[in-house]
């Protein structure tokens, strides 16, 4: 009666995996010490992680679905949550979005800063003598760079 | 029976809240996207995707050893996963993947009860 067919969840591309060094590391966290996974164990594991992943999206798109709205949003996710009675992870999500945006909003501010720094110096150069450095927008891309490697170890990310 | 156990450490355990995230974004944006019906996703909804799958990686592991048969032994086995999958109300989704392992012998035995029963 479960009829899922295996096939297909076999010739689903590797990067619809997680990374495995990241969930044994979660798994690790979340037991006592010294508690030995088995590698199949930890298989199952990042598998039923990328199911998760799929059922709740899922879920969540349902959610938009019936709002007429194209883009899943934050609320979408949680309503597919409490859906899954997964209510434990509300109280943990929410808090952690919190933490997300602000951490956002603290980067935004500070690269406004730098670059109301960065006007004023090139001003006062200005006045200086004539503008030889061109090269001021490095800054800049350096930093979304940044932003973009956040997430530590993203293996064999492209396409 | 153990359950409110397991709520209480999954709750609690702060350490994980307080670093964001470490499961790569990205990854999880792109299976996401594997799903046909969906079209965008909105930065917070793929932040809080990628949290509540870490809690559950959290979650599923904590349920599975509690109850599972490896306690004494300190170890966490796919058996454990698998029973847990099966009587878990929030995992039963996970069925498909963690299936019972059992014996060959055993299987074939439930197969002829089940024809001698169809043709009964």
């Amino acid at each position: 009666m479960k009829a899922i067919d295996r096939e297909s969840m076999a010739e689903r591309p590797e990067d619809l995996n997680l990374p495995n060094a990241v969930i044994t590391r979660i798994i690790k966290e979340a037991l006592p010490d010294g508690v030995n996974v088995s590698k199949e164990a930890r298989r199952a594991i990042s598998q039923a992680a990328s199911v998760f992943v799929l059922y709740a999206t899922s879920c969540a798109n349902n959610f938009a679905i019936k709002a007429k709205r194209k883009t899943l949003n934050a609320a979408d996710v949680m309503a597919a949550m409490e859906e899954m009675e997964f209510e434990r992870f509300l109280q943990p999500l929410r808090e952690a979005l919190e933490a997300y945006k602000k951490g956002q909003k603290g980067k935004k501010e500070a690269s406004e800063q730098k670059r109301k720094e960065k006007d004023k110096k090139m001003d006062a150069e200005e006045n200086d003598k004539s503008r030889e450095e061109e090269n001021e927008e490095d800054d800049e891309e350096n930093m979304e760079e940044e932003q973009e490697g956040e997430n530590e170890r993203e293996e064999e990310v492209d396409n | 029976m153990s359950g409110t156990n397991v709520g209480e450490k999954v709750d609690g355990s702060n350490t994980m809240n307080n670093k964001n995230i470490s499961l790569p974004m990205s990854r999880v944006k792109l299976i996401m996207k594997s799903s046909p019906d969906v079209s965008s996703i909105n930065q917070d909804a793929l932040f809080l995707t990628t949290k509540a799958t870490e809690l559950f990686v959290q979650h599923l592991a904590q349920c599975s050893f509690k109850r599972g048969s490896g306690k004494e032994k300190n170890t966490l086995s796919y058996s454990d996963l698998a029973n847990a999958a099966e009587e878990t109300d929030t995992f039963q989704f996970l069925t498909d993947i963690l299936p019972k392992k059992i014996l060959a012998r055993d299987y074939l035995r439930s197969l002829e009860e089940r024809g001698e029963d169809g043709d009964a």
